[in-house]
């Protein structure tokens, strides 16, 4: 493990102590994936068993070389998928190839709907809720002001960058106000500013919500900017070689980029990377 | 922009009354008359009751056709859109099915329907009804996987899914499904008028080939482009809207 989050981890479990015992938030144990052969193409072993805990509130960022099992993973953990062997369970109960209640998800892939406005992209999963007008139109319009969309409350998909998509897809998440946020590389398609300033809004609302986070990224900086707990996966079939605890303070910003220790948290995350990397390109 | 698009247009309108004016010269008045005569007898067509009763019924006919191709189109080609395997498996018939001429059925439509309007119907129908339900097939085959896992992921019921995303994302598709589906049931329609009926433009056609009434046949010629033109101009217009406010996104 890693000697340098030492400090923080003495806080980090006194807060866990505070708490009490509770089960975790999300609960993986055993968790594989196997592709089956289709056609000429044959099976994928794309997950190896993946045991993991998150508890409520934090924040675990998933990084690992293309092509590991990150978004199978997600897809697993959003009930979008059903895993070969092993449970899911988010809040004790068992997920089964159904997305539960209070998990929002955002996909790698631009999911806006290109028909609606960004306004009405927004306001689509409140429509479903028996959720008066005003109050709806308040929450959306508060969403946009995150987002920074406001301006383009009535414009088409089409006549947005690919990172503004992004923002919108985001957008329609958040308003729902899920209790379990899943990212896959949410801001990849941002410029590295922008990145960094969404990393800090996305770390307030984290801390303001109380949700739990599980965000892919491909950045070895934002994860270890962002999360609590960086697991590091290896090349296909995916398994967690190392999850690195990073031990910020929960209030962090990104300013902490500056600090020794972010340095050798990424530098060690890289040694771990580096030769999976290499295995993955090979492999493709 | 729109000035342009107004300049072709009376570019195009212009060349094509030369070009009939110049055939007008070469075959002679008995074959072809002249734009001018023709838009005279048009004229008097239009003030004349028989030709509004003709034009009455043979709207009658296109309406209950459309809405049957329509319909059907619709309801077939979702149904077979949603299910996977069986899309598969009826999308190569559909197209052939499609391409068979229609013409064949004719005695068969003749015997079940008898003369009149339902056999016009049917006819404009068959027509209509297969392009409708390929565009529908294809446009739900082609959504962009990504958008019914989203609504996977928001608890969508099914229902819900199939109007607020399957349908929407299909909608360009549709469209132009509508419009190639219209634009051949009215000429469905109007071959059922030729051979299965006794009123209709397409019969006031096929009589005035009968008794070599050239006028009349330009006349009527040129009413059902001008209808059929107006009409595919208006679905073309709101295809091209749909698939541009789609494109980047696809
Ligand atoms: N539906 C599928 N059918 C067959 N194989 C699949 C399917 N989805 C993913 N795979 C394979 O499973 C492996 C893991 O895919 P996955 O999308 O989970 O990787 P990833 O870690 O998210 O990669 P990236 O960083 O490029 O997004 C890959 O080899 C991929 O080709
Ligand atoms: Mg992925």
């Amino acid at each position: 493990m890693n000697v340098l989050s030492q400090t923080s981890a003495a806080e980090h479990s006194l807060e866990e102590g505070a708490r009490g015992a509770k089960a975790p938030h999300v609960h993986l144990k055993g968790v594989t994936r196997i592709y089956p052969a289709v056609a000429n193409n044959p099976e994928v072993h794309a997950l190896a068993s993946t045991d993991l805990d998150l508890p409520q509130g934090s924040f675990f960022s998933l990084i690992g070389p293309s092509g590991c099992g990150k978004s199978t993973l997600l897809d697993i953990v959003a009930g979008l998928a059903s895993p070969t062997e092993g449970t899911v369970m988010f809040e004790g109960k068992r997920i089964e190839g159904r997305p539960p209640e209070g998990v929002g998800v955002v996909f790698q892939e631009d999911s806006s709907f290109p028909w609606l406005t960004v306004w009405n992209n927004v306001a689509f999963g409140l429509r479903r809720k028996r959720i008066d007008k005003a109050e709806m139109a308040k929450r959306v319009d508060a969403i946009l002001a995150f987002t920074g969309l406001s301006d383009f409350a009535q414009a088409y998909p089409a006549q947005l960058s690919g990172g503004m998509r992004q923002r919108v897809c985001i957008a329609r998440t958040l308003v729902l106000q899920p209790r379990l946020i899943l990212l896959d590389e949410p801001f990849g398609a941002l410029d590295q500013q922008t990145r960094l300033l969404m990393g800090d809004e996305l770390l307030r609302i984290w801390r303001e919500t109380g949700a739990t986070i599980m965000m892919i990224t491909h950045s070895l900086d934002e994860a270890a900017m962002l999360a609590d707990h960086v697991g590091v996966m290896s090349a296909r079939p995916g398994k967690f070689i190392e999850i690195i605890e990073t031990g910020w303070p929960r209030d962090r910003t990104s300013e902490i980029v500056s600090e020794a220790r972010f340095g050798s948290i990424t530098a060690h995350m890289w040694s771990l990377l580096r030769e999976e990397s290499q295995k993955a390109m090979k492999a493709r | 922009m729109m000035k342009h698009r107004a300049i072709d247009y009376v570019l195009l309108v212009v060349g094509l009354l030369v070009v009939w004016q110049i055939c007008h010269e070469l075959v002679g008045e008995y074959a072809l008359t002249s734009p001018l005569a023709t838009f005279a007898y048009a004229a008097k067509e239009l003030g004349d009751a028989h030709f509004w009763n003709n034009a009455g019924a043979s709207a009658l006919a296109l309406l209950y056709a459309l809405i049957i191709a329509m319909v059907g189109g619709l309801a077939i080609g979702l149904a077979l859109g949603l299910n996977r395997l069986a899309g598969d498996v009826a999308d190569p018939m559909l197209i052939t099915l499609f391409s068979v001429p229609k013409v064949t059925l004719y005695p068969v439509i003749l015997l079940v329907f008898g003369l009149g309007l339902s056999a016009k119907v049917a006819f404009g129908a068959l027509h209509g009804i297969f392009p409708v339900a390929i565009f529908t097939l294809n446009g739900i085959r082609k959504i962009n996987p990504i958008y019914v896992k989203a609504s996977r992921s928001l608890n969508l019921s099914r229902s819900r899914t199939i109007f607020t995303v399957l349908l929407p994302a299909a909608l360009p598709e549709i469209v132009s499904g509508l419009r190639v589906g219209f634009a051949a049931t009215i000429l469905g329609t109007l071959i059922g008028e030729m051979f299965a009926a006794t009123e209709g433009l397409g019969f006031m056609l096929i009589k005035a080939i009968d008794e070599n009434n050239v006028e009349l046949l330009m006349s009527l010629t040129l009413f059902l482009f001008l209808v059929a033109a107006t009409a595919n101009g208006i679905l073309l217009a709101i295809d091209h809207r749909l698939h541009r406010r789609s494109a980047a996104a696809a």
